[in-house]
């Protein structure tokens, strides 16, 4: 089972990962682990289990490009984010990762620390209480990435971009 | 078809008529990779892509920005790394420490210029716009795929269309306008679209930075201001078609625009400075991309002659690039900030991102002309950050509380 972790709307990056805490910054760049939500939700890092879900509000990842915001998330196992709407670069940059980023509202359906399993194939949560929701399908072109495991894989197998002709 | 700025940009990139909605994989003209990502970026270059060099090192600009000078043995370590890299690359668009923000040097230098496709690993790499380029932020993976093949992939964005029609009051500046437009599109409003900002051609390249720069706070991939008034040599395809299709359009009458300012702790939390109260400042900062250039500084030293802060006030100005400041040391507006009391830093993003030369301490408030008041953005989280223009800081650096421009200027010409 994942757990189920509710975030409100606008998250920007300097909540998910402050910039003081850059692997720039950092003497051991393996800490960044340690800092997902850190001042946001202190009880985030040390709780989150791998495969855990993040189902935010509107504008999850706002603000700016560094993708250590969604790697700190990759590094503690976030299994998947669920938002209404991402913030482009935060969006390509978990899509890079490999992190499924599913466009719905969910914060009015789950609770904070419900139990729930993610049937990823399928794109549905399936509820410890019995129900079953349906994620609306990613399009075809972040689906390829996603099945070769983020960009670099992509890019290495196929020697192209997603959605481009293949010749 | 008549196309935007961003359709026409993309479709040269791409090599063929593109419209808003397609995927399309383009040709890029300009990386740009800062000192705070470049050591991933070259990472996942060599590591992950198996890459050697970069695709064209003359197409690939290297900007010690973030931290500079560096502020600790690892940061240094981390900047040697990237310049040592650099240099085994043949890369000779490396700008160090000193010479300020990527996107006003990377214009400075004629590097970034009207038509190209910039990608930059900073979100606000949209600066580019400012000189009609397609200029856009991106994180390390896509900053290293686009260094070592020369080429990326968008979405080609729909347009939401700015129109400022008059002109500004007294006391009311670029920032002004795109706070304006923020409060009005809200921090999602542009998102996967690109910004145009039409009717300000009378605005300096630098001051439609401030505009191209902001438009990453309503979320988009772009944001542009036609090349009408531009000195650099625009291609004859790239212009504003009378019939080019928006998916939204604002307009804005600037002889009605107040000061703006920016509450804590979202962008989009703007009021008209008259409806915000009274709120005491500690500390009030002048720099960044978006309003720490030439203009910003000569806008409040114009304020600032001849006065003092308020008791208790401190004023950083931080130089959005060397070139600012050498025009500011050359015709006194440096001595004018120096003698009001302002201490002035290294050109760069300073306290922008929280690191370093001047972060705020907890219970500290920040009037800052920059572009973004996100709780921790500048140090503590119980800091807290107004944005506004450079006239309201200079006039709130007089007062201590923040402060309309006007209400100063009035105040010295009684005393006169």
């Amino acid at each position: 089972m994942a757990r189920v972790w509710i975030f409100g709307p606008d998250i920007n990056t300097d909540q998910i990962v402050p910039g003081r805490y850059a692997p720039y910054m950092l003497k051991n760049e393996d800490d960044l682990r340690k800092y997902s939500f850190v001042e946001h939700r202190p009880d985030f890092a040390g709780g989150v289990r791998p495969g855990d879900l993040i189902v935010a509000g509107n504008n999850f990842g706002c603000g700016s490009s560094r993708e250590y915001a969604p790697l700190a998330l990759r590094m503690v196992g976030v299994g998947a984010i669920i938002a209404p709407l991402f913030a482009r670069i935060f969006f390509r940059n978990a899509l890079n990762l490999g992190i499924p980023c599913f466009t719905a509202d969910l914060t009015s359906d789950l609770r904070d620390g419900q139990e729930v399993e993610l049937d990823l194939e399928q794109g549905r949560i399936h509820t410890d209480d019995g129900r079953t929701l349906q994620l609306p399908p990613p399009p075809a072109f972040l689906r390829e990435v996603w099945a070769a495991g983020g960009i670099v894989p992509f890019y290495r197998q196929y020697g192209r971009f997603p959605g481009e002709a293949v010749s | 078809m008549a196309q935007t700025l961003s359709e026409q940009i993309l479709s040269r990139a791409a090599g063929r008529p593109v419209t808003a909605g397609e995927v399309v994989t383009v040709d890029v003209d300009l990386v740009m990779m800062h000192d705070s990502l470049s050591p991933s970026i070259i990472r996942v270059l060599h590591e992950e892509l198996g890459a050697e060099r970069v695709w064209d090192p003359s197409r690939v600009a290297v900007v010690i920005d973030h931290v500079a000078p560096a502020a600790s043995v690892q940061t240094a370590e981390k900047q040697a790394e990237v310049r040592r890299w650099a240099r085994a690359q043949g890369i000779v668009n490396l700008f160090d420490v000193g010479r300020g923000i990527s996107h006003p040097v990377l214009v400075e230098e004629g590097l970034a210029r009207p038509g190209m496709v910039i990608v930059g690993s900073d979100s606000h790499s949209t600066a580019y716009g400012c000189v009609t380029a397609f200029g856009t932020g991106m994180g390390t993976t896509d900053i290293a795929l686009a260094a070592a093949t020369g080429r990326t992939w968008f979405r080609v964005p729909e347009t939401v269309l700015v129109r400022a029609v008059g002109r500004f009051r007294p006391g009311v500046s670029a920032k002004d306008l795109a706070l304006k437009a923020a409060r009005i599109l809200r921090a999602d409003g542009a998102t996967y679209a690109a910004v145009e900002w039409h009717g300000v051609e009378f605005l300096s390249v630098m001051e439609r930075m401030t505009l191209a720069t902001l438009s990453i706070e309503v979320g988009a991939k772009a944001g542009l201001v036609p090349p009408a008034g531009l000195l650099q040599a625009v291609p004859e395809w790239l212009h504003v078609a009378p019939d080019a299709r928006y998916s939204r359009v604002l307009t804005i009458d600037l002889a009605q625009l107040e000061p703006q300012v920016s509450a804590p702790h979202t962008v989009d939390n703007v009021t008209d400075l008259g409806d915000l109260g009274r709120v005491a400042i500690d500390v009030v900062y002048l720099g960044t991309c978006t309003n720490g250039h030439y203009e910003d500084m000569a806008a409040a030293a114009r304020i600032l002659r001849g006065r003092r802060l308020a008791p208790g006030v401190r004023m950083l100005v931080v130089p959005a690039s060397a070139q600012a400041l050498q025009l500011a040391a050359e015709d006194g507006t440096l001595a004018t900030l120096l003698a009001a009391g302002a201490t002035i830093g290294t050109p760069g993003c300073g306290a922008c991102i929280g690191r370093h030369m001047g972060v705020l301490a907890p219970g500290e408030v920040c009037l800052f002309t920059g572009n973004r008041n996100f709780r921790g953005r500048m140090g503590s989280p119980e800091a807290n950050i107004y944005l506004a223009s450079p006239e309201v800081a200079a006039a709130t650096a007089l007062t201590g509380y923040i402060t309309h421009p006007q209400e100063v200027v009035e105040v010295r010409h009684v005393e006169a």
